[in-house]
Parts: structure tokens; sequence; C-alpha cells
């Protein structure tokens, strides 16, 4: 019972993280339609980018983080604007392949730059942990828990109740119909692009420290896909429910079957949750049902 | 034949019209290139012949993504994963049954057709992005049942599997000279099939599909049953590629078959062209042939001080992620529209504006 406690408790914790990642993944399928195959990568690099201000070059934790959020938001402005813009009015496949193209190009550059060496961020939480009746809770997957569920909480609040956030639906709603709202809407992709790299980074701070920092971070967007399929690409309570049962059944996956199959349970769970999703709820538990009307 | 002008080519009869070579000078230009293609274990050495052989394998594998992303527009990114079936299947009825390799080739084809299918299934109820998430899925499905319980005790699990050398009758094929022979049959084969794909029923049903799924299930055309078709003959194709690698590269591992393996040759596909068969054949060897530059020069660049030591391992990523963006922002259609524009010029000179 307890073993089964401590992996519920640890499946939910790692699925906040999921759920922040997942949440780069809505917002930008939300405003533009288009699926980015390439945020795995920008969490590797917004944590490789950390890496590089805080240890590479010295600077504090907190100037880092804030130059590393300033250069991510930047990247994804530049990804927007050079590779998805020209891709306007063609099929939605083709974008999806150039986020594909985008992956790998980004893949090799960074295994270029940083080589496939693990690097450790800068400790920022406490070693150790709590214990709660048996159930220990390391203070690394606390924290990120608590961080990662304040940012989700954060772009709920941002989405439902400020100006920007209504724009951002509005566009999400129909272009045309934001734009004869008086909705600039080449401004809100960037924006959405920016956010979305932005909370990429985010995910990679915390993923670097529970796990270390290197381009297989990259392999994270295999496990975050089950998030956005059974939450619904487009639905943001969608990734913040799915998140976490997506990570407890990973964790679960990872302790019980394990034993039997040696090893590889958990990575494996993630392509059968997701092809069990497609097979009984193609549009995930909270996604809008996309009904074809002739 | 029929009479080529610079108007155009024409023909007097429906079934001139439909023939996949239309004139005398493209038979004869495809059959010298058929000859020389023969020739080639004479006149290149043994690391180019492997390169050579493993370009037409890929280019087979590469042509049964044609038949389900280019021909019926789906989007498919496990096409790697299907060869290892194929690979797997084919090493384990020859090594651990002793099958035959002439029996177990076909064996392994079937094998790799019917889980193509299967992981097409999805393709009733998703389309697009959904789709190209269940066939990534179907990637690391693919690997993680070949490496682990209870298929590792006959697949070698992660170390990989010897697979014997393939003998008819008092020739073993155990080397590239002798094999290159076997894959080049298959590969002209393959071609012709999947060129004749395009003009059968099933083929412009595909083309239907790709077009206007609404028009074409208006028209009776019954789309489930065409897109797994669809994917039973990627499958198929992939299960050749497949059964044909294992010999070629004596021990298969699941390294050989991994997700970067699918985008590749998804990218192949697109670069050259994703309409057309010779869009699939010209994609596949300008990538390889990058591929072979980068590894051939990246050790000799040490130009650009950022982009620091570990440049020539990853010089063929970076290309290959350059060149698929470039083409998909300039040139949507491909390798092969460039070539055309540059054929159609050419007939037409000097109005060709």
């Amino acid at each position: 019972m307890n073993f089964f406690l401590q992996l519920l408790v640890s499946g939910a914790m790692l699925g906040a993280v999921y759920s922040l990642i997942a949440l780069g993944f809505v917002i930008i399928a939300k405003s533009s339609g288009v699926i980015n195959f390439a945020q795995g990568q920008l969490v590797a690099i917004g944590a490789l980018i950390l890496w590089t201000f805080s240890i590479a070059l010295g600077l504090p934790l907190w100037v880092s983080l804030v130059l590393s959020i300033a250069f991510c938001a930047l990247l994804g402005m530049g990804i927007e604007h050079l590779t998805i813009r020209p891709m306007t009015g063609q099929p939605i496949v083709s974008v999806i392949i150039m986020t594909l193209g985008i992956a790998t190009l980004f893949d090799s550059l960074m295994a270029a730059i940083f080589g496939t060496v693990e690097r450790s961020l800068p400790a920022t939480f406490p070693t150790g942990g709590l214990s709660i009746r048996g159930i220990s809770l390391a203070y690394e997957y606390l924290f990120s828990f608590i961080i990662a569920s304040a940012m989700v909480g954060f772009f709920l609040y941002f989405f439902q109740y400020t100006r920007l956030g209504l724009n951002m639906r509005a566009v999400a709603d129909g272009h045309d119909k934001a734009r004869s709202c008086g909705v600039k809407v080449g401004a809100v992709f960037r924006l959405a692009w920016a956010i979305s790299a932005s909370s990429a980074m985010a995910g990679g701070f915390l993923l670097g420290n529970i796990e270390s920092v290197s381009i297989n971070l990259s392999g994270i967007a295999l496990r975050v896909f089950p998030v956005i399929v059974l939450g619904g690409i487009d639905s943001i309570w969608g990734c913040i429910v799915a998140g976490p049962i997506v990570g407890i059944l990973e964790i679960m996956a990872a302790g019980y079957v394990d034993p039997i199959t040696q090893g590889g349970a958990g990575d494996v769970m993630a392509s059968v949750i997701i092809v069990l999703t497609l097979i009984f709820k193609p549009f995930g538990i909270f996604g809008q049902k996309h009904i074809e009307r002739i | 034949m029929d009479v080529s002008l610079p108007c155009g080519i024409y023909s007097n009869s429906y079934s001139k019209d439909l023939a996949i070579v239309r004139t005398r000078t493209r038979w004869t230009g495809l059959v010298v290139l058929m000859g020389l293609s023969l020739l080639a274990p004479f006149i290149l050495n043994n690391a180019w012949l492997g390169w050579v052989i493993e370009t037409c394998l890929v280019i087979i594998a590469v042509l049964g993504l044609y038949l389900v992303v280019g021909l019926c527009g789906q989007v498919s990114l496990g096409q790697a994963g299907f060869m290892a079936v194929g690979a797997y299947s084919a090493a384990i009825l020859m090594d651990q049954l002793g099958i035959s390799y002439w029996l177990a080739l076909p064996a392994a084809t079937i094998i790799t057709a019917a889980v193509a299918l299967l992981f097409g299934l999805p393709s009733l109820r998703v389309k697009g992005i959904y789709l190209a998430m269940a066939t990534l899925a179907s990637q690391y499905v693919i690997v993680w049942v070949i490496t682990h319980p209870p298929f590792h005790k006959w697949s070698g699990g992660f170390d990989g599997l010897t697979t014997p050398s393939p003998t008819l009758g008092p020739i073993v094929f155990n080397s590239y000279s002798s094999w290159f022979y076997v894959v080049i049959v298959f590969m002209w084969a393959l071609v012709f099939f999947s060129k004749n794909i395009s003009r059968t029923r099933v083929g412009r049903a595909f083309v239907a599909i790709r077009d206007s799924e609404l028009a074409a299930e208006v028209l009776g055309i019954h789309i489930f049953r065409y897109k797994l078709i669809a994917f039973f003959l990627s499958g198929i194709l992939a299960g050749v590629a497949g059964a044909l690698f294992a010999p070629y590269i004596v021990r298969i591992a699941p390294e050989n078959f991994n997700l970067e393996k699918s985008l590749w040759y998804l990218g192949m596909l697109i670069v050259g062209g994703s309409g057309n068969v010779m869009g699939a054949i010209i994609g596949t060897i300008f990538i390889r042939l990058l591929l072979e530059i980068a590894v051939i020069f990246g050790p000799s660049i040490h130009v650009i001080p950022v982009i620091g030591p570990y440049l020539a391992n990853y010089l063929a990523g970076i290309l290959f992620g350059l060149v698929m963006v470039i083409f998909l922002i300039f040139e949507p259609r491909g390798l092969n529209r460039r070539l055309e524009i540059l054929r159609t010029s050419y007939r037409l000179h000097p109005f060709s504006y």
C-alpha cells in the first residue's frame, strides 16, 4: 500500500511538470492550430541556455533565469517569424513536417555545440526531502510541483482575466473574427510562440534539477505527447488534468511492470496511452470535437 | 509509341496514354540506366557499393512512404519501425527456424504488412496531426516489443541479431557484389510496381482521398478500406526493404531502426517531392549524398569557433534539418518540381518563360 501511495504521489508531482511542458504545446495549438514537434527541443535548449548562463558564464541564478527567459522568448518569436509565418496557407501537415525539420535541426545543432555530456544545474533546491507517513517527497519533486502548479495557475488566470489572454483566445477561436475585432493576429502568434518557448525553458529548468541537463532532455516530448492527446490539444484544463494522470500511469507502469519486462515499461506507457486514447477518444477528454460540416 | 513534340506528348490510344514509359527516347534511356546499374559492382569499390545497396533499400522504404504520404495523403512517422519488423522477422525465421531466405522474405513481408495494417487502424478515427502521433507511437511500441520480453529471447534484445547469409543453390550471398544484384532487381521491380499503382483503381482512389476526403466519400470510395490498403502496401515495401537489409548489414540492432531514421525517410520524400515516384527516388539519393558528404568532410571543418568540437558528428543532422526547412519554405513541391521546370524550360527553349 505504501509502495502504491509512493508511486501515486511521485507520479502526480512529475505530472505537474509534464503539464507545464504540455502547456507550451497547447498554447501554440490553440492560437495557430500547429502541433509544435520541436517543443521537446525547446525544453532542452532552455535548460542548456540556463546552464550556459549560470555555470559557463557564472552569473547568479536569478540573473540567468531572467536572461534565459528573454533568450527563449526571442528564440520562439524568431522561429515563428522565420519558419512558420512563410507557411501560412499551406496545409497543416506541411507545417507539422516543418516543425519536425526544425526539431531535427535543433537536436543536431545543440548536440554540435554542447555535445551529449550530462551536466547539472546549480543546486536550487535543498537536498533531501520530507517524509509524510512513510512516503518520501524529495524536495526537488516537491518544489518542482509547487513551481509548475503556480505557473500553470498563472497561465489560467492570464488566459481568463487579462486582455492579452482574451486576445489569444479570440485568435484561437477564429483568425478573421479576431482580426475584425481589432486584434493583431500576427502579434498574437509571436506572443504565443514566445510564451511557449519560455514555459518550455521553465520546464527545462525544473527537469534539469530532477534529471540532468543534456540534449537528451528533448526526449521529454514523447512523454508529454500523451498529455496533450489525453487532455485535448486545445484545452488548458485538459493538460492540467491529464498531466498528473499520465505521470501517475507512467510511474506506476515503471514500478509494477518493470520487474516483469526488465525495464522500459514507463517509456512505452506513453505510446500505449497515445494509441488507446486515439482509438477510444480521439479528441481527448476536454478537447473540442471537430465535426465536419458539409 | 507516342509522339513527343515541344508542345507535349501525344498518344493515339488509351493504353499508350496510360503507359508508364511513353516515348521511345525514354525507353532507351531507361534500358541504358538499368544496364549501367547492373555494372555497378565492377565500377565501384566495396565501400561505395555498400552505400549504393543501402541507398536502394532506403529507396524501397521511401517508396512505401510515398504510397501512404504522397499518394494517399496520410502521415506516417513509423516507416523505420516497419522496416525493423521486416528485418527482424526475416532474421528470426532464418536464424531460429532455419527457413530458407527465399521463403523468409515473403513471410517477413506479410508479417510487416499485417503490423502496418494494425497501426493504420487509427486512421479510421483520426487524421493529420493525430495520425502522425499514432504512427510515432507505433515506432516506439515496435522497437519496445522487439527489445523486451517476450520477444527478446529470439531477437537478441538490445544487442542485436546476426543474420545467416542467404543461399540460392550453390551461390552464397555473403559479399556486397553478390547481394547487390538481388537488391537491384527488387528495387527496379518495386519502382515499377509503385509507378503502376497510380494508374490502377486503387491508386486513383488514393489520389481522390488525398485531394478531398469528403468528395471521395461522396463518390462512393470506401475511405477506410483504401487507407488500410495504403498502409498495407507501405508495409509490404517496408517489409521487403527490411528483409533485404538484414543480410546486407548482417548484425541488426534496434539502433538501425529508430525514430531518427523514420524522420529522415519522411524528409527524403518531402525534399524530393512527395507527389511521384521520381520525387521519392531523387530525394533519397540527394539526402543520402548529402549525408555522405557531411560524413566525409565533417572532420575537416574547424572554422566556426562557437560550434564546438562535436560538429563533425552532427553536421549531417544540421544539414538535413536546414535542407528540410529551406525546401519546405521555398519549394514545397520538392526537388522533383525544380527538375521538372528545368526539363520543361529546356524543351521549350527559347520560349521557356
